[in-house]
C-alpha cells in the first residue's frame, strides 16, 4: 500500500472552541457577542430592572431622568426606564429577523434549490417569479405592503419577508446549479439514487453553505429594516419596546435628551455588527475542507 | 454474452455523435474501450447506465444486459440495474464522493437504497473494504481524508459491496499516479477471478489496456474503427487510427514517437 497513512492525531476531532479562538478570534468574539444577545432577549424580564416599563407603564414625575444609577440609559418621555425597553427590544428585533430569515429560507432554499439542480423548464418558471419580486426595490416594497396592512410588528415581518426570499432562492439555485455539475451527483445517479433522492441528500447539504453564511450577515440587515419601518411608522407602534420606534420618539429630543435616541441607536448597530461579523467568520469557517482539513 | 449493445446511435439535439454496431462484453470478461478525448467512449458508457438521456440524448439500437433489454426501461426500473447490477467508476475518484458524507454512511445509505438492511450493510460495508485490501477505519472517514488510491478502490468496493456484476470503469487510472494505478488494475484483475466481474474499461491509455483487458474496442468519432483480442490488436493493427494510437504510447529510453 502507497495510500499515505493517517495518524490517529490527525483524525481526532478538534477541539473546537478552543481551535476557534485561536485562529478566528474575530469569529468568536461575534458569536459570543450574539449569545449574549440571545441571552438578554431570553431573559429580558429578569435582567430589565423595570419589567413594567417595557409596556404602557407611564410614570409623569420621572420623565426625561438622564442616565443615572436609577436609570443607566435614562428615562423617556413618559418616564419609562430606557434600559428595561432596549432590554426588550432584542426580543422583538431578534424575534423578527428569525422570523424573516426562517421564512426567507423556508421558501427561498427549496425553489432554489429545485431551480439549480433540474434547470431547463423548471429553472425558467422558478426564476422568472424570483425576478418579479426582485424587480421592485426591496424597502420600497416593503414600505408599500406595510401601510397597506395595518401597521404591527406581525404585519411589518411579513412585509420584509415578502421582499426578502427571493435573495435565497437566488443564492441556492447557484450554488446549487454548480453543485449539481459536480462529479459526484453523476455518481448518485449511477448508483441507482432517484432524482429526488440526488437533490435532497446530496445537492441541498452541499448548497447549504453560502445560505447559512448570508443567513447570520443577513440579521443585521433585517433588523436595520425593521427599526426603519418603525421609525416611519409603518412597523411597531408605542407602546412596544421597537428599537427603530424608540429612535423615531426620541429624534426630536436629541439636542437635549440625547440618550433617547443613542441607547436604542447603539442597540441597533451592536446587533447588526454581531450578526455580520458572525457572518463574515462563518465564510472563512464553514468551508468542510477546513474544519477537519489535513492542513 | 452479459452485456451487448447493438446498432446503437447516441443523438443530441439530432447531430448523432456516436453510431456503434456492436459491442459485446462476456461474463468475467475485461473489454477495453479506446479513443481520444471526444471520441464518445464516455457518452456511450453513460448510455448503458440509462444516465445519457438526463443529459439531454436520445439513445436508440439495443443495450442488453443478460438478454433484458435496457434502453425501453422505465426511470425506475433503470434505477433497480443502476449500482445493483451495474456499477460505474469515475476518472476522479475524490471529487465522485459528496464531500459532507462519511464512507460509512455512504455504504449504509446506497445498499439500504438498494434494499438491504442497516446491520446487513454495515457488514457488507467491511468485507467490501476488505475485499479492495483497505481496513474498515476508513469507514469513519470523509473523501477529503482519502488518497486519491484509497477513494478509488472504495468506489470499486462499493460496486462489490452491492454485488454488481457489470463494472463500467471510466478511466478509472488516469488521475492517478503510476504506482496507484498499477494497484488499481490489479486490484480489478483480481476481482474478475473473485467476484466473476465482467468489466468495461474505458481509456484512453493503450499501456493500461495492454496490461489489462481481454479484448479491445477502438473507438473514433462515436464508431468502432477496430475491435479484437488485446494481443491481436496490438500486434497487428489494421486501421490507421490505432497504429497512431500505438505509436503515440511513450517508450522508455525513446522519448515519444509520432
Amino acid at each position: 500500500m502507497t495510500d499515505v497513512a493517517f495518524s490517529e492525531a490527525e483524525l481526532a476531532p478538534p477541539r473546537p472552541l478552543r481551535r476557534l479562538l485561536r485562529t478566528n478570534p474575530l469569529l468568536a468574539f461575534a458569536a459570543g457577542l450574539v449569545l449574549l444577545l440571545v441571552l438578554v432577549s431570553a431573559l429580558a424580564p429578569l435582567i430589565a430592572p423595570y419589567p413594567a416599563d417595557a409596556g404602557n407603564a407611564t410614570h409623569p414625575l420621572e420623565t426625561f431622568l438622564p442616565p443615572s444609577w436609577h436609570h443607566v440609559f435614562g428615562t423617556d418621555p413618559v418616564g419609562r426606564d430606557l434600559f428595561s425597553r432596549v432590554l426588550y427590544g432584542t426580543r422583538i428585533s431578534l424575534t423578527v429577523a428569525a422570523a424573516v430569515i426562517g421564512f426567507s429560507i423556508a421558501v427561498g432554499l427549496p425553489l432554489g434549490v429545485a431551480a439549480g439542480a433540474f434547470g431547463g423548464l423548471a429553472d425558467t418558471i422558478l426564476m422568472r417569479v424570483t425576478d418579479i419580486f426582485l424587480a421592485f426595490p426591496a424597502l420600497l416594497l416593503s414600505l408599500a405592503l406595510a401601510a397597506v396592512l395595518s401597521p404591527s410588528v406581525t404585519n411589518a415581518t411579513i412585509a420584509i419577508a415578502v421582499t426578502w426570499w427571493p435573495w435565497y432562492a437566488r443564492l441556492a439555485r447557484g450554488t446549487a446549479a454548480s453543485v449539481a455539475g459536480r462529479p459526484f451527483i453523476a455518481a448518485c445517479r449511477a448508483l441507482g439514487l432517484s432524482p429526488l433522492r440526488t437533490i435532497v441528500r446530496h445537492v441541498l447539504p452541499n448548497s447549504l453553505t453560502p445560505v447559512i453564511v448570508q443567513a447570520s450577515a443577513d440579521v443585521g440587515g433585517v433588523i436595520l429594516t425593521s427599526a426603519a419601518l418603525s421609525f416611519l411608522g409603518l412597523g411597531a407602534q408605542d407602546p412596544t419596546p421597537e428599537w427603530g420606534l424608540m429612535v423615531n420618539q426620541g429624534q426630536a429630543y436629541f439636542p437635549t435628551q440625547w440618550w433617547l435616541v443613542t441607547f436604542p441607536g447603539a442597540a441597533i448597530l451592536l446587533t447588526a455588527l454581531a450578526f455580520n461579523l458572525l457572518g463574515d467568520g462563518l465564510r472563512d469557517v464553514l468551508d468542510p475542507r477546513r474544519v477537519v482539513g489535513r492542513t | 454474452m452479459k452485456l451487448a449493445l447493438r446498432d446503437v446511435r447516441i443523438a443530441f439535439e439530432g447531430r448523432t455523435v456516436v453510431a456503434l454496431d456492436a459491442l459485446d462484453l462476456a461474463e468475467n470478461e475485461i473489454v477495453g474501450l479506446v479513443g481520444e478525448s471526444g471520441s464518445g467512449k464516455s457518452i456511450t458508457a453513460l448510455a448503458v447506465m440509462g444516465l445519457a438521456r438526463s443529459l439531454g440524448a436520445t439513445v436508440t439500437g439495443s443495450i442488453a444486459l443478460d438478454g433484458r433489454e435496457l434502453l425501453g426501461l422505465s426511470e425506475r426500473q433503470l434505477r433497480q440495474v443502476r449500482g445493483r447490477r451495474v456499477a460505474m467508476i469515475f476518472q476522479s475518484p475524490v471529487s465522485a464522493f459528496n464531500p459532507l458524507v462519511r464512507v460509512g454512511d455512504l455504504f449504509v445509505r446506497t445498499l439500504r437504497v438498494h434494499g438491504v438492511d442497516s446491520t446487513d450493510a454495515g457488514r457488507r460495508a467491511e468485507d467490501a473494504l476488505r475485499e479492495v485490501l483497505l481496513g474498515p477505519e476508513l469507514l469513519r472517514r470523509y473523501p477529503h481524508q482519502l488518497s486519491g488510491g484509497q477513494a478509488q478502490r472504495i468506489a470499486i468496493a462499493l460496486a462489490v459491496a452491492l454485488r454488481s456484476d457489470v463494472l463500467i470503469a471510466d478511466e478509472p487510472t488516469s488521475a492517478l499516479d503510476v504506482t496507484v494505478q498499477a494497484e488499481i488494475i490489479e486490484l480489478l484483475r483480481m476481482l474478475r477471478e473473485r467476484e466473476r466481474l465482467s468489466i468495461l474499461f474505458i481509456s484512453h491509455d493503450l499501456a493500461v489496456v495492454a496490461q489489462l483487458c481481454d479484448r479491445v474496442a477502438v473507438m473514433r468519432n462515436g464508431s468502432i474503427v477496430e475491435s479484437g483480442t488485446t494481443a491481436g490488436l496490438l500486434r497487428h493493427p489494421s486501421h490507421p487510427y490505432t497504429r497512431a494510437l500505438l505509436a503515440a504510447v511513450p517508450r522508455l529510453g525513446g522519448g515519444r514517437t509520432a
